[in-house]
């Protein structure tokens, strides 16, 4: 080890591009003419790569790759660097590190795990539905604040019809929103029509919002020829370029860079509009997530990651799911404004993602929301949530905590709602869903020329064959194939 | 709208007799074709076969673990019911939701030795950990002159259709794997070799993707014997004995194969019908032996025809037996777009459309 290296020596072999020694200086150093005062020294460790008399070119490689591109500090040269280094460094006692300036300390400090208190949760209406005292809240309309509470509840109806729709066998399979109406509805409220939404497959209620029908919704439920996925996907999957809301997969997570891709191109094209990805706790695990994250803020893009933090991915509750103070943390530590809001709060959710698409808009930034809630319902229809977790608890949520009563009782006391108007509202939706699912019904599935288009642009030859081949089979084995698909 | 719904209940109907002739086929009751020969033991379903391989594996090794999502109550297909109970939550376990992380997590802990079960939830979710597997997994060994290695991981995923699965509750993934040196590659058609391969798989030295036909869980049942086993990976076994052509598959697939073997011979063509059983390293010779004999082969499976594990059996085959071949090697496979929800049935390679195939094939 090199004991008696001198600090001329280190810097001499600093402007010989052996640039990574600076990063660390010998742990049990006898300089006596340092310019770092030795109480410094002594917390610094000593890479491996001090051992090497010659630096290598992988990282003289490395060294070029940082400081070559665009990446900005505050020497504009190298040697600008080592000269800023050694005046600098001592008397302010801190390094420019690739990536900026910072501070020694002779404390042998770990920073926690995670705080003893939690990020607080920014919330506007208490359980009774009144306004928090001097509350961050936006003013808003009688007009809007009817519209976001009929859709919430349109989107409840939809929920409890369609999935009776399931249990009668009558479309394969279904997904809930229950106890997410608030996030659906408000979020989508606060955004615009132009912004792109690149959602997960709990958040149907933003398309509702933006005017998908309840036929709509039927069609990709029965994949009728009427589905704008042509019958392809399983339901639940809706997707609708007329609304900015990108198809729904069944992979997690995997929009989530999608989402910061598409606002790179809002950045360039300088387009007044944003992107919002969401996907839940589960989601938050994976790849995709971390990535995502990463680019959009390196990247400075206008893009909301709104994390749906429900309590369960599945049966995995969120402490199999990750430490730490969920979610909202992680923005801080990507360098991504974030806030944690009650998502079963309507005003809340709405002021935080209204503020948050401001701020991504204005200041070309990804911004993270965390919202708190819980998934009242089971996973879906493949699901049974009694089996992992108390039915009490699923109560507790489900009528003590319930986003739509919360904020009934607001506009209520506003003198915007009635109980007339309620029952009216919710019959007529009944009356609506019945007719779009009866009529959904009767409709033809797509034709089987449908299951080779969109592969790609134009079927290549060997769909062709296929296809060809597929319907002579159809005609000579008839009884094979359903008779609800044209061919 | 009754006429429709009738229409509509008519794929349900479908699936549920096709559903509903694997369960007869793969049964004692039945002619027994497809389940395993010596068969002792309670009848069980496939599911309830993997859930007690798991059981003697972690019974039998005490650094043998099973993680993966929701594995912990007992996984979204029940393989791992009572496990964690049983041996505890540091050895049955949820992880958090991330592919890449479930198998990267199994190498480093195959890798100091231990028996690493990893559960991905959907084949079609495996997608996300395939640097794992192809990158890491797979050549962990070679890269390390045998240094170091991974034998001890075993990657469970169901695949295959189901009737509603559609893109992303479907897909069979098998030939993206086949295409990896150093992976073994095992899909099992029936509860008693279910749990013999499972064990095998778990034991063998060497990184396993163990793929279960999905749609089999609960619908296959048979007689299997209670106590440990073991089958042996890369051997094939003719289940079924004819003279006029060989059929090759594997999985879910052998049930519709068999029901076509069974329609063919009532208009006198001998079918001898093969279970692959390992697709990596694959039992060519048992393959071989068979087609020397009948002159003609026909390879069925689910995935895409294109660049599926039939077109590297149907090569092999020419490349060895090409004077012996009477006709055309016939692949009967799905087609070459992703699995679709409505038209799954049209898209299953179908035991008329393998049915037809015979006949050409035999007429050629």
């Amino acid at each position: 080890m090199a004991t008696s290296k001198s600090t001329k020596f280190i810097f001499r072999n600093l402007k010989s591009t052996k640039f990574l020694i600076s990063r660390s200086i010998n742990h049990k150093s006898s300089l006596t003419n340092s310019l770092f005062p030795r109480h410094l020294l002594h917390t610094i460790s000593l890479p491996p790569l001090l051992n090497q008399t010659k630096p290598s070119v992988a990282y003289s490689g490395w060294f070029q790759a940082v400081y070559g591109g665009r990446r900005s500090h505050t020497a504009t040269s190298f040697s600008d660097y080592v000269d800023q280094l050694c005046t600098e460094a001592p008397l302010q006692q801190e390094l420019n590190f690739p990536g900026g300036k910072v501070k020694f300390t002779p404390k042998r400090i770990f920073t926690p795990g995670s705080n003893e208190e939690r990020i607080n949760c920014y919330r506007v209406l208490n359980e009774n539905g009144e306004v928090i005292v001097d509350s961050d809240s936006l003013k808003i309309s009688k007009e809007l604040a009817v519209k976001m509470y009929t859709n919430m509840v349109t989107l409840q109806v939809m929920d409890t019809i369609f999935y009776e729709a399931q249990r009668q066998g009558r479309v394969s399979f279904y997904l809930t929103t229950i106890g997410e109406e608030a996030i659906n509805i408000a979020s989508a409220a606060a955004l615009s029509d132009n912004d792109f939404i690149f959602p997960q497959y709990r958040e149907p209620g933003v398309l509702l919002w933006r005017g998908f029908t309840l036929q709509e919704f039927a069609n990709q439920l029965f994949g009728n020829k009427y589905d704008q996925g042509k019958g392809r996907q399983m339901p639940i999957h809706y997707g609708s370029k007329k609304h900015n809301y990108v198809t729904v997969s069944s992979t997690v997570a995997t929009q989530i860079p999608h989402a910061v891709g598409a606002a790179y191109s809002m950045k360039m094209q300088k387009q007044d509009s944003c992107t919002i990805t969401y996907f839940g706790d589960g989601g938050s695990s994976t790849g995709d997530f971390h990535a995502g994250l990463n680019f959009a803020a390196v990247m400075e893009v206008p893009v909301i990651f709104f994390c749906r933090n429900n309590g369960w991915a599945i049966s995995t509750p969120i402490s199999d799911q990750l430490r730490g103070d969920g979610i909202v943390v992680r923005g801080n530590a990507y360098g991504i404004p974030s806030i944690r809001v009650d998502g079963n709060d309507a005003l809340a959710v709405y002021s935080a993602v209204y503020e948050a698409r401001k701020l991504a808009i204005e200041k070309q930034t990804p911004v993270l929301i965390e919202a708190l809630t819980y998934r009242a319902g089971h996973h879906s229809t493949s699901d049974d949530s009694t089996k992992y977790r108390p039915v009490d608890e699923i109560e507790w949520w489900r009528e003590d905590q319930n986003p739509v009563k919360r904020f009934r009782k607001w506009i209520e006391n506003e003198g915007w709602w009635s109980d007339q108007v309620e029952s009216e509202h919710r019959s007529s939706i009944r009356k609506q869903l019945s007719h779009a699912i009866q009529a959904a019904e009767r409709v033809e599935k797509p034709p089987v020329a449908d299951m080779f288009n969109d592969v790609y642009d134009v079927p290549p030859k060997n769909l062709n064959e296929q296809e060809l081949l597929l319907r002579e089979n159809i005609k000579k084995h008839a009884r094979d194939y359903p008779s609800n698909a044209a061919v | 709208m009754a006429t429709n719904l009738n229409k509509f209940k008519r794929i349900g109907s479908m699936m549920f007799t096709c559903n509903h002739l694997r369960r007869l086929s793969s049964s004692p009751a039945s002619s027994g074709v497809l389940a395993s020969a010596d068969a002792q033991g309670k009848s069980i379903n496939l599911y309830t076969a993997i859930n007690q391989a798991l059981h003697i594996a972690l019974d039998s090794d005490p650094r043998s673990y099973i993680f993966g999502e929701d594995v912990g109550f007992g996984g979204v297909f029940r393989c791992t019911t009572g496990l964690a109970d049983q041996f505890g939550k540091h050895r049955v376990f949820n992880t958090p939701l991330c592919e890449q992380g479930i198998v990267g997590f199994a190498i480093g802990l195959a890798a100091m030795g231990n028996r690493a079960i990893a559960e991905i939830q959907f084949a079609d979710y495996i997608f996300p950990a395939f640097d794992q597997i192809v990158n890491e997994a797979a050549k962990f060994r070679y890269r390390s002159g045998n240094e170091f290695n991974c034998g001890g991981l075993t990657i469970r995923a169901p695949y295959g259709a189901v009737g509603h699965g559609a893109l992303y509750h479907s897909q069979s993934p098998e030939a993206f794997f086949c295409h990896v040196p150093g992976l073994k590659v095992v899909i099992p058609r029936s509860p008693k070799e279910a749990k013999g391969l499972l064990l095998s798989s778990i034991r063998d030295p060497n990184p396993v993707i163990f793929f279960e036909p999905k749609g089999l869980y609960r619908l296959a049942v048979e007689e299997v014997p209670e106590g440990d086993y073991t089958l042996p990976l890369s051997e094939a076994e003719v289940i079924r004995e004819g003279s006029d052509i060989t059929l090759v598959g594997w999985g879910a697939q052998l049930t519709t194969m068999e029901q076509a073997c069974v329609d063919a011979e009532k208009e006198g063509i001998s079918c001898e019908l093969i279970d692959l059983k390992t697709l990596l390293p694959w039992d060519k010779e048992t393959v071989e032996a068979s087609v020397r004999k009948t002159g003609r082969l026909l390879i069925s499976h689910e995935a895409p025809v294109t660049g599926g594990f039939g077109a590297e059996i149907s090569a092999s085959i020419v490349e060895r037996c090409f004077l012996r071949l009477e006709a055309p090697v016939a692949r009967v496979c799905g087609l070459d777009t992703p699995f679709p929800h409505v038209f799954e049935p049209f898209y299953m390679p179908t035991k008329n459309k393998i049915l037809d195939a015979i006949k050409e094939t035999v007429n050629f």
